[in-house]
């Protein structure tokens, strides 16, 4: 891992330095809680006045858990209803894995636990406590994008994008298992990723390329 | 999705104490469905009792049958050797189920007792009387393509969705439960309910009762098998129709034969009568043919799952004439 910012403690905003794209995120993620509060003044009144919450929230505790992800071990505080994704992208900024259906519908949120790809919005975090998350953020060597990374680029294996990080991870696990020795059989094992651009041709492309190619995937 | 306890114990009994106790108390394994089914409010538990440091993710070979511990990935199951020799009908039917990243997931314990996918039963606007005893039936009258043309009542025409299970149903498996008062072998046609006056009921497992393991005991039936699962795309989708088709065949007559489809009912449903009339016939498509009418008796459809009344024989032929040319 390049960077090693504690990301369980708020980020500073328009923090020095920062890059373009960060810049950019960053601004997202402002603009997109404003717009929630805009559209839902009812909805944020109402969970006002409900004052007896925050006793039924003291008897559920959170709970402890030590996780590895993306190589550096953390120990964390979870609410035992915290799923992998939520735990990644609201806690950990790590925005990477994509909140698509978020009822294990589209493979928008895979990532790999000990090595084997699952859907990380139907993972309690709770339940992972010991094991080892791999998100997209894990997979490049540093400035050295992974050999699907790169075979994505070079197919256009995407086109808005937004799928991309859970067929990449999806793809890569694809190649690891043995299950792409035929563009069926990768069409197959690669079924519970849902492109709606419908990039499916490249994306099966850069799934052979990387398979023939022989580099360590 | 709600709040919650959450326990993870490491003993079977301490797991069935738990949840045979306390009310609204349940287990989770994979998670796969229950999550889902939380985050939409349906199921409203108050602890969850997280039984994967359980001693039950064994595949092993055990008096004539190949015993499935309860915890094993429906993944791993599919792709296990002995498993793949002894019950290939199995392997397919695994593999025929949701995605990779689910079947990494889902266990095999969980995959029998996921709960149908009936629109109505998800959507909490409308009736239901699964998820709702006695608010009605919104498929009945309503838009019931996905529905059930077998052993359906006037209060539910869900379909149980799994694949796994019309295998099992095929194969003659036996579920191994233990409970607060001990354990039972339950034969896994008996397993599932039909829904009758209480669709909310979807198993005959008693509170507490934790699945601790699958028995499917050995057949001849390891070559000649076929599981056809036809749906609205190639592949990650529910079944509108499928069927599970295994053949012993010697000289070109067959000797027995075992049969069951999914999608049409609440259960696994297995067709006793077809088996029956295909033993002893040549394994011909005029013989399948029959067996498929057999099959079809005493089906009755809705006004958007009619066709069901054509795919599914057609369905059943070409099963068997997948399992009769299997190599």
């Amino acid at each position: 891992m390049a960077e090693e910012k504690d990301f369980t403690q708020p980020q500073p905003e328009g923090e020095e330095g920062q890059r373009p794209n960060e810049a950019r995120r960053n601004f997202l993620k402002q603009s997109s809680i404003l717009t929630a509060f805009a559209l839902t003044p009812g909805v944020a009144v109402k969970a006002a006045d409900l004052k007896f919450e925050e006793k039924v929230a003291a008897a559920f505790e959170k709970v402890n858990v030590t996780l590895e992800i993306n190589g550096k071990k953390r120990k964390l505080s979870v609410e035992p209803r915290t799923t992998v994704l939520d735990l990644l992208r609201e806690q950990l900024h790590l925005t990477g894995t994509k909140k698509g259906c978020d009822y294990g519908q589209c493979g928008a949120c895979t990532v790999h636990v000990d090595g084997q790809r699952v859907l990380s919005c139907l993972s309690l975090a709770v339940m992972q406590d010991g094991k080892k998350i791999t998100t997209i953020e894990g997979l490049a060597d540093g400035d050295k994008l992974h050999p699907m990374q790169e075979a994505f680029i070079k197919h256009d294996g995407f086109q808005c994008g937004y799928c991309t990080p859970g067929q990449i991870m999806s793809a890569v696990a694809c190649v690891r298992e043995g299950h792409a020795d035929s563009d069926d059989e990768i069409r197959e094992f690669m079924s519970g990723n849902i492109c709606r651009c419908g990039a499916y041709p490249n994306i099966v492309n850069a799934i052979k390329e990387v398979k023939n190619g022989g580099q360590k995937v | 999705m709600n709040q919650f306890q959450y326990v993870r114990p490491t003993k079977n009994k301490a797991a069935i104490d738990t949840v045979a106790k306390e009310q609204t108390a349940m287990f989770i394994a994979g998670g796969t469905n229950l999550l889902d089914l939380m985050k939409r409010g349906i199921v409203v538990p108050e602890k969850l009792v997280d039984i994967n440091k359980l001693p039950l993710r064994k595949i092993e070979k055990e008096n004539g049958a190949v015993r499935i511990g309860a915890l094993a990935l429906n993944g791993e199951v599919a792709e296990d050797k002995l498993v793949m020799e002894k019950h290939p009908l199995l392997s397919q039917a695994l593999n025929a189920g949701a995605s990779a990243q689910l079947r990494n997931m889902a266990t095999v314990g969980g995959n029998m007792l996921q709960r149908t996918r009936c629109p109505y039963f998800y959507d909490t606007a409308l009736p239901c009387n699964k998820r709702e005893p006695g608010t009605g039936c919104g498929a009945l009258q309503g838009y019931n393509r996905m529905h059930a043309i077998f052993g359906h009542s006037d209060k539910c025409i869900a379909v149980h969705p799994s694949d796994m299970s019309v295998a099992l149903v095929a194969l003659d498996a036996n579920v191994l439960v233990s409970g607060p008062k001990g354990d039972r072998k339950i034969p896994f046609s008996e397993f599932h309910r039909l829904p009758g006056d209480t669709p909310q009921i979807d198993t005959n497992l008693q509170k507490g009762e934790l699945i601790t393991a699958v028995e499917v005991p050995e057949t001849a039936f390891t070559k000649n098998v076929n599981y056809l699962k036809i749906r609205d795309r190639a592949s990650y989708a529910f079944a509108l129709v499928s069927v599970a088709a295994a053949l012993q065949i010697e000289n070109n007559t067959i000797k027995d034969a075992r049969l069951a489809m999914g999608g049409v009912a609440h259960k696994p449903w297995r067709l006793t009568d077809a088996e029956k009339a295909l033993v002893g016939k040549p394994a011909t498509e005029q013989t399948f043919r029959q067996a498929a009418e057999i099959a079809m008796r005493g089906a009755k459809a809705f006004e958007h799952n009619q066709y069901k009344l054509k795919l599914g024989p057609n369905t059943i032929v070409q099963a068997l004439k997948n399992a009769a040319a299997a190599v």
